[in-house]
């Protein structure tokens, strides 16, 4: 039933994507021709060619970025850990396929602890807010497929925010929550409040989690941007998780609160 | 060509002074330390220009331009009204290119715009333009293809009256504006495609809301931004590209470079003024010299003293100075978000250095730059008779936010006959609109009004509530200097308008725009996304009106047609080809459609048109094709002071412009 269930999920995402995707182009296919009194001068050939070129360059152009929001070590109590935090879109206004990846290395024990991939369309459907669907792959701490969907976008009062909620293989139900800040100090000193949640629909111990709100991580960067593509940040994150999955963090021996510095840089291109 | 901005590269060697790109430019670029007392009146016939890639140095940096003719600006086209001008085109670049005469009243198959008008110039090939025009005045060329403009193919470009020019002087300079960036503009669209304000390094910050808070209270500075920050708008979006990138140039120069031109005291002296910038819309002033305004985009008008005034990207102001004292005055050209400028100065002696002014304070937009200021508006002299409230998309604006105390209501005269409220909920009144005809310096219509519906979706992030006409502002920041600003209504054509027949039809067109993912366009269609374009029908007299729903000023660009700006002028209403218009504005222009063909228009700042705010207006050719009217056609465009006509050797012919477009002008070779 689980399987049905997220097969359903996948298949409604790429149908949507495809037809939102047969949507987007627009124009060429109708067959007549905007304008063309240039043609009595000119190899009409020619001037359909540069038309189209014309209009595809004036607010059809398709744009690449690559961003890593976080690349940070953490560190608390003599324990250093690897956080990134990154993504990569690559499309016009309205359509666009974007990668996202988040993961973890600790340095103390040499290992990847977790990392995740996700793969998405991405539809612009209002002035502020993307929906996304697609898939993501959790390379560590297990290799787990999860179906997802998601908007992203920018609140009133400049939050950015990036909520999705995950169907995995398993047929477990989990959601994730992020919304970030940024206040001016300067226009190149950037102090950036984040915040981010888990939620979980039901226990799964083999990942610690329990159902309801699981964890929550509250951080704070102060940033310097010598260039807008380029600033190098330190900060300090709270991280608490609760109920159940509290429960189950520290009967494996683990800390359900933790307070961690970090230093890191965020860039773009 | 040899390549002197070649040569300069490797010239370590040189003097300083010979390291300035100033004695390498041509004679209407140098400095009068370089020998550039005032322009040479030479006209010619024939002009060949080579668009290609070359090394240049600017604000002493070297970098690359694309450019005409090895120089940046581009050579001066200097001819004479009416005669027949053959301008050959070659392009020695690895990408298409093409020379678009902006403001002149040509053919439209030698517009010079690709895919609209010819089909480009290929890499290799030479394109020849063929035109005579009836019309002189400060004009320039600029390329039309991809973001060349940037690069630097932009040059200035002069038509000399054929007989008496009512604007005397003794000494004349042309001042071409620039800005410059030594990044790509391929990479600086990208820029600002990933994150809209890239280069604004002027945003309101922490120390600013302390200072606010000091000064106006707590309450009110928190509202204050609570407001903008709800709308996810930033008072400090007023230019997309800044300083933070541009080096801005007067004649290839930069405020280091001091451009430096000379007078005698007491001379009349004509600055032929281009601002052939991608993007900086300029404020231009000479502290201490008041200017006469004497043409605006490059046709007469009545005398107009000034000490300032706001130049939209593409149009050219005539003024005249008369410096009565032996000193050094500096002509100084600020970026519209005052984060720099480019100075220049004017002395008795050449080499003279005025000293640079301080850069003035940000402006910061209000919001009336939204369309939305109820306090200072007088509603009782409103014709609220058709307010459309129907079913729009609720733009997230709450009524509640703003001062409903100064609105009298009981005053307004509200018709609610026609009002249609449909789908409005609550306060949130997004999607407003109302006809402000009545209000400011526009009649009362009494044609139709073709009212498009705005295409609404990620990319319309806002619809103006209340546009109202802003001609009598004198532009974003000049509000309270303190001196004498222009301001459109006070432009008066020098001639009686041509063409005094009433509109037979209005069409409304709306500015539009997405800042944060940096989507610009009209009626909320990017040019991209056009399956039609604005029809004229040939012979007709029509309004226009523009309405700016976006933050940003935006000088708006018909290519083909001089229009008439409705700005209170009766029969001298001032006649432009590119128009600035506010955040929150709605203005007017009447046009005659009479040359038949399909004709650019667009917002002149380039990034914006790239984004997609532009759209094509074909002029149809009349069905029932009644005999071109000779006498309204020659009268267009010149003197009426001056009863010539007979008197000119000018072939008729060559005036009418639908017969002129079945020659083939347009050979490749």
């Amino acid at each position: 039933m689980h399987r049905t269930l997220f097969s359903a999920f996948a298949a409604l995402a790429i149908a949507t994507g495809a037809s939102a995707q047969t949507h987007d182009q627009h124009g060429d296919a109708s067959g007549d021709k905007p304008w063309s009194q240039a043609d009595a001068y000119f190899d009409p050939a020619e001037m359909d060619a540069a038309r189209a070129h014309a209009q595809g360059h004036s607010g059809d152009t398709p744009f690449a970025m690559v961003r890593f929001d976080r690349l940070e070590a953490q560190s608390s109590d003599g324990e250093t850990v690897g956080v990134w935090d990154a993504d990569a879109w690559y499309g016009g206004d309205i359509n666009k396929v974007w990668l996202k990846t988040e993961g973890e290395y600790s340095f103390e024990e040499n290992d990847l602890e977790e990392a995740e991939v996700q793969l998405l369309w991405s539809r612009a459907i209002s002035r502020y807010f993307d929906l996304q669907t697609g898939v993501r792959y959790d390379f560590e701490p297990d290799g787990l497929a999860h179906a997802v969907l998601g908007v992203q976008g920018l609140a009133p009062y400049w939050f950015e925010v990036d909520g999705a909620a995950f169907l995995s293989e398993e047929g477990d139900l989990t959601a994730s929550f992020e919304a970030e800040y940024e206040l001016l100090l300067t226009n190149r000193l950037i102090l950036q409040p984040r915040l981010a949640a888990g939620f979980s629909a039901q226990d799964i111990p083999e990942r610690e989690l329990g159902s309801g709100l699981t964890n929550l991580q509250a951080g704070l960067r102060l940033r310097y941007e010598f260039v807008r593509e380029f600033a190098p940040y330190i900060g300090v994150e709270h991280s608490a998780s609760f109920g159940r999955t509290a429960d189950l963090i520290e009967a494996a021996g683990g800390e359900a609160d933790e307070t961690r510095f970090v230093i890191g840089i965020r860039t773009w291109y | 060509m040899f390549n002197r901005r070649h040569f300069l590269q490797g010239s370590a060697l040189m003097g300083l002074s010979s390291l300035l790109p100033a004695s390498l430019l041509p004679a209407w670029a140098r400095s009068a330390s370089d020998g550039n007392t005032g322009l040479a009146p030479t006209t010619a016939t024939e002009f060949n220009l080579s668009v290609g890639r070359f090394p240049v140095r600017i604000d002493g940096r070297a970098g690359e331009a694309v450019g005409v003719n090895g120089t940046l600006p581009a050579p001066l086209i200097r001819f004479r009204e009416g005669d027949e001008i053959t301008l050959n085109v070659t392009n020695t670049l690895d990408e298409d290119t093409s020379i678009h005469w902006h403001g002149l009243l040509v053919p439209f198959q030698m517009d010079g715009v690709p895919g609209v008008t010819f089909p480009g110039i290929r890499p290799g090939e030479t394109f020849t333009y063929k035109y005579a025009v009836p019309q002189s005045g400060t004009y320039w060329y600029h390329s039309h293809s991809g973001l060349q403009e940037q690069e630097g193919v932009y040059g200035p470009l002069i038509i000399d009256p054929h007989h008496h020019d009512p604007v005397s002087y003794d000494r004349e300079y042309v001042l071409v504006l620039s800005d410059w960036s030594f990044e790509s503009p391929y990479r600086i669209f990208a820029k600002l495609k990933k994150m809209s304000d890239a280069y604004n390094f002027q945003q309101r910050t922490m120390g600013d809301f302390l200072k606010d808070a000091q000064e106006r209270g707590l309450g009110t500075a928190w509202d204050e931004r609570a407001m903008w920050g709800q709308m996810r708008m930033s008072p400090r979006d007023i230019a997309d590209v800044t300083g933070a990138t541009y080096h801005y140039l007067i004649n290839g120069h930069a405020t280091a470079d001091n451009w430096n031109g000379v007078f005698q005291p007491g001379e009349r002296v004509r600055l032929r003024i281009i601002n052939a910038s991608a993007m900086t819309i300029f404020n231009v002033r000479l502290p201490g010299l008041p200017m006469t305004i004497v043409a605006a985009d490059g046709l007469n008008v009545q005398p107009l003293e000034v000490d300032e005034f706001q130049m939209g990207v593409a149009e050219t102001y005539d003024v005249i100075i008369e410096p009565k004292d032996d000193r050094a005055y500096a002509f100084v050209a600020e970026s519209i978000d005052r984060s720099g400028q480019a100075v220049a100065t004017f002395g008795p002696r050449p080499g003279m250095r005025a000293e640079a002014p301080a850069l003035r304070a940000v402006p910061t937009l209000t919001m009336k730059d939204m369309g939305m200021d109820h306090g200072s508006m007088d509603h009782g002299a409103m014709g609220h008779g058709n307010m459309d409230m129907s079913g729009k998309e609720m733009g997230d604006m709450d009524h509640s936010m703003m001062d409903h105390s100064k609105m009298d209501h009981a005053a307004m005269g509200h018709d609610m006959s026609e009002m249609d409220m449909t789908g409005h909920e609550g306060h949130d009144m997004g999607g407003m609109e109302m006809d402000h005809s009545a209000h400011g310096m526009t009649e009362d219509a009494s044609w139709p009004v073709e009212k498009k519906d705005i295409k609404r979706g990620p990319g319309v992030a806002n619809v103006a509530m209340m546009p109202m006409s802003r001609l009598d502002e004198p532009g974003i920041g000049l509000e309270n200097v303190g001196h004498r600003v222009m301001r459109y209504s006070q432009l008066r054509s020098l001639d009686r308008n041509p063409d005094l027949r009433p509109p037979g039809r209005e069409m409304e067109i709306h500015l539009t725009s997405n800042m944060e993912r940096y989507m610009w366009s009209f009626d909320g269609v990017k040019f991209s996304e056009v399956t039609e374009p604005i029809i004229f029908h040939e012979g007709e007299r029509l309004r226009v009106t523009l309405i700016n729903n976006t933050m940003m000023p935006h000088p708006i660009h018909l290519h083909g047609m001089f229009f008439d700006l409705v700005n209170g002028g009766g029969d001298h209403k001032p006649r432009k080809h590119t128009v600035i218009v506010k955040p929150g504005e709605k203005l007017s222009f009447d046009v005659s459609a009479d040359h038949v063909g399909d004709w650019a228009f667009h917002c002149h700042l380039l990034y914006h048109m790239h984004a997609g705010m532009m759209q094509v207006v074909s002029v149809l050719p009349s069905t029932d094709k009644k005999p071109m009217d000779h006498e309204h056609m020659d009268h267009e465009m010149m003197d009426h002071d001056m009863p010539m006509e007979h008197e000119m050797p000018m072939d008729h012919d060559m005036m009418d412009h639908s017969a002129m477009g079945h020659d083939k002008h347009g050979e490749m070779k």
